[in-house]
């Protein structure tokens, strides 16, 4: 029986007001408590190491892999040139095989039109795959809040994104949402849910998962889903997971809704090929991923399988403001996780300290480009700019190359902080003049005397050198070696 | 007033403006090089396709076609199956005797708790994918519908040696003719249902078949 509701809110912090709908500050203060949180290095180090060596190795396996990169990057290229034909043809597609399409401007129209379609239907279970796309908009929240009176139960039915749920948590990576729990805490979180001790072992937790949630599988009214691809040509939506859970939540009640963002279209059905295989090696080590479902449309006349109604939402969001601009590339991610996993900052901080749906360098580009720059100033900041993730990027995603501008252009709109203003402007207008150039990198040996010493720099400045230690200038430049002959 | 289709329409007109108007997707081919066919011998094919599937801790077996009914009838003893989830179309002579078939049709549909309550299912499939050991469901005969292979705990699955086929493209391309005419769900299954959520310790069967055993018939 269940007797307790899932705990909605945070213990220890409301984070209600750091979705998407508001601003996202912050990031070097819950930085900084994450890097001293031992627990939480280890769970991230854990995760982030295997799944860059899984990756590695079912790569290196693939001869083709590099040659698929391009295509996937050339195929979003071409889809995001003639994304509004590519919609309608999907849009078309789906109509045709007796689905319903609703085009969502943001997320308030998806969240009424999936809680008027409850009420129509006087839904009472509502189970969901993992979706980022729902996280993004705060489905749940915004669903148990505004339609309150339905009495709606929502039951996410990814184990991980279940137990996340069910402690009140959001996730912290976008393959692995709580990778930031360790056991002692998951069987803390299940055993209140079972109202009674658990045993901390994986394959009891799991047992007990299963149970649970077979439960609401069967009693659902409405399914709910992400897509992790949409095909124009067909009206094709691809769900993939491991558990197999989006294949239950999509076979299992009679109403199937997806929330689509609309950058995951693909053209043509075969050019899915490149995408699962990319997405499967990239995100989790894997050939492919366990159950990698194609749904196209409700169940047919005289089909046997598949949801009675089928309900495709293309939501934009804030994603169409990205289309035309330097910051397009942005909208060919698939979501895999790669980036995170490489990222020497997301490594040490974890997800949450992002305060955001989606971290990593991949999040510290999307959400000051949805939200606005003004609402997520800190994120471009959380990065070295190495690189890794670009390279890590199965569709070459120039990603630290997108960092740099956001941080350019909050320099340019004034959004950056005055040290950051500084030290632009100031290196701008002496790499235009070679001889400031010499005299200020001299000046700069000789004002680097009394820092050297692990002392932080004074005034705006101080935040630079509060987490890192300041490089002590060489004694001679290069230039300055080169003309002595070095 | 303007309705949000027209709204995210014009949106993205608006910014892709520099799209030349009379420039068709056609017309900026993607140029696709990877492989597209295996040229592998059949035995190679199938031989890797047996050696994947089984990388996925699922039972392999190479048998003959008069062997199958045999090699089913101990499949099903070794796992101790009594009650068998039967989808429709499903060759007669692959029903052992003494065993429970439950058949499922369009009507009357197995209830989901007939099938939570199973010991197992046994079907065919569309494809096999040698290169990542990928067994195909496309809702088509012997196969059922989805829920057929998600509720019961072992799924049996019969492959017939012309259905491998040897990469990941060929597949989608041998599926393109259905999906385009008849637009039936497909399921790609690599391996047993599985979660690696709990400190990256694998745990299988959270939702789907905790046990997969595959038959190659050729």
């Amino acid at each position: 029986m269940e007797t307790e509701k899932p705990a909605r809110r945070r213990e220890t912090e409301d984070r209600r007001n750091e979705g998407i709908a508001s601003g996202v500050e912050g990031f070097n203060e819950r930085a900084r408590r994450a890097v001293n949180d031992q627990q939480l290095h280890d769970s991230i180090e854990l995760f982030t190491h295997k799944s860059v060596a899984g990756r590695n190795a079912v790569l290196n396996a693939l001869p083709e892999a590099p040659e698929l990169r391009e295509r996937a990057y050339r195929i979003k290229q071409e889809t995001m040139a003639n994304l509004d034909r590519y919609l309608e043809q999907m849009a078309d597609a789906v109509e045709a095989r007796g689905g319903n399409v609703f085009f969502a401007t943001d997320g308030e129209d998806a969240v009424r039109y999936i809680g008027d379609l409850a009420r129509e239907k006087g839904a009472k279970v509502i189970t969901k795959s993992k979706s980022m796309a729902t996280e993004e908009i705060e489905l749940n929240r915004r669903l148990e809040e505004d339609y309150s009176d339905l009495g709606l139960e929502i039951v996410e039915t990814d184990l991980g994104e279940w137990i996340a749920q069910l402690a009140g948590d959001t996730p912290s990576h976008i393959v692995g949402p709580i990778l930031h729990m360790n056991r002692k805490r998951i069987t803390e979180v299940l055993s209140r849910t079972a109202g009674e001790e658990l045993p901390p072992d994986v394959e009891a937790l799991g047992s007990f998962a299963r149970r649970r949630l077979r439960e609401k599988f069967v009693t659902a009214d409405i399914g709910i889903t992400g897509a992790n691809f949409g095909v124009a040509e067909t009206g094709t939506v691809a769900t993939i997971t491991n558990e197999g859970n989006a294949r239950l939540v999509t076979s299992v009640p009679p109403v199937h809704v997806v929330v689509m963002g609309i950058e995951k279209l693909v053209p043509r059905f075969t050019d899915l090929s490149v995408f699962v295989r990319l997405l499967a090696r990239s995100g989790t080590g894997q050939k492919l991923t366990v159950y990698t479902n194609f749904i196209t449309g409700p169940r047919g006349e005289g089909e046997l399988d598949g949801a009675e109604e089928f309900h495709l939402i293309l939501m934009d969001n804030g994603r169409s403001k990205l289309l035309g601009t330097e910051f397009e590339e942005a909208l060919y991610c698939i979501r895999c996780g790669a980036c995170l996993n490489v990222c020497p900052v997301y490594r040490q901080t974890g997800g949450h300290a992002y305060g955001s749906t989606y971290s990593g360098p991949i999040g510290a580009v999307i959400t000051p480009l949805l939200k606005g720059q003004g609402e997520a100033k800190d994120l471009p900041h959380a990065s070295s700019l190495c690189g890794a993730c670009w390279e890590a990027c199965p569709v070459g995603i120039p990603l630290h190359d997108l960092l740099l501008k956001l941080r350019n252009q909050q320099v340019e709109e004034g959004l950056a902080g005055k040290a950051q203003e500084i030290a632009f402007k100031g290196f701008e207008s002496t790499m235009k003049r070679p001889v400031l150039y010499r005299i200020s990198s001299r000046a700069g040996r000789l004002a680097q005397k009394p820092l050297k010493k692990d002392r932080p720099l004074p005034g705006p400045l101080g935040a630079w050198t509060g987490s890192r230690d300041l490089p002590p200038l060489a004694e001679k430049s290069f230039r300055e070696l080169w003309k002595e002959g070095i | 007033m303007a309705t949000a289709k027209e709204t995210i329409l014009w949106r993205i007109r608006h910014a892709t403006r520099d799209v030349p108007e009379a420039e068709s997707p056609e017309d900026v081919p993607v140029k696709r090089g990877y492989r597209t066919e295996d040229e592998a011998t059949r035995e190679e094919i199938v031989s890797r396709f047996a050696e994947r599937t089984a990388e996925y801790e699922a039972e392999v077996h190479r048998v003959g076609h008069d062997e199958l009914p045999r090699a089913i009838q101990q499949a099903l003893k070794r796992r101790g199956v009594r009650r068998l989830v039967v989808p429709p179309y499903l060759p007669k002579d692959w029903i052992p005797d003494g065993v429970e078939a439950m058949r499922d049709a369009a009507s009357p549909q197995l209830t989901k708790e007939e099938l939570d309550e199973s010991d197992g299912v046994l079907t065919g499939c569309a494809l096999g994918i040698a290169q990542t050991g990928t067994i195909v469901l496309d809702a088509g005969r012997a196969q059922g519908r989805r829920a057929l292979t998600l509720l019961p705990d072992y799924h049996l699955c019969v492959v017939r040696e012309e259905q491998i086929v040897g990469l990941v493209p060929e597949a989608f391309a041998r599926l393109e003719e259905m999906v385009k005419s008849e637009g039936r769900a497909v399921t790609f299954i690599s391996g047993p249902s599985a979660t690696s959520d709990i400190e990256l310790n694998r745990v299988e069967g959270v939702h789907g078949p905790r046990t997969l055993e595959v038959l190659i018939v050729g």
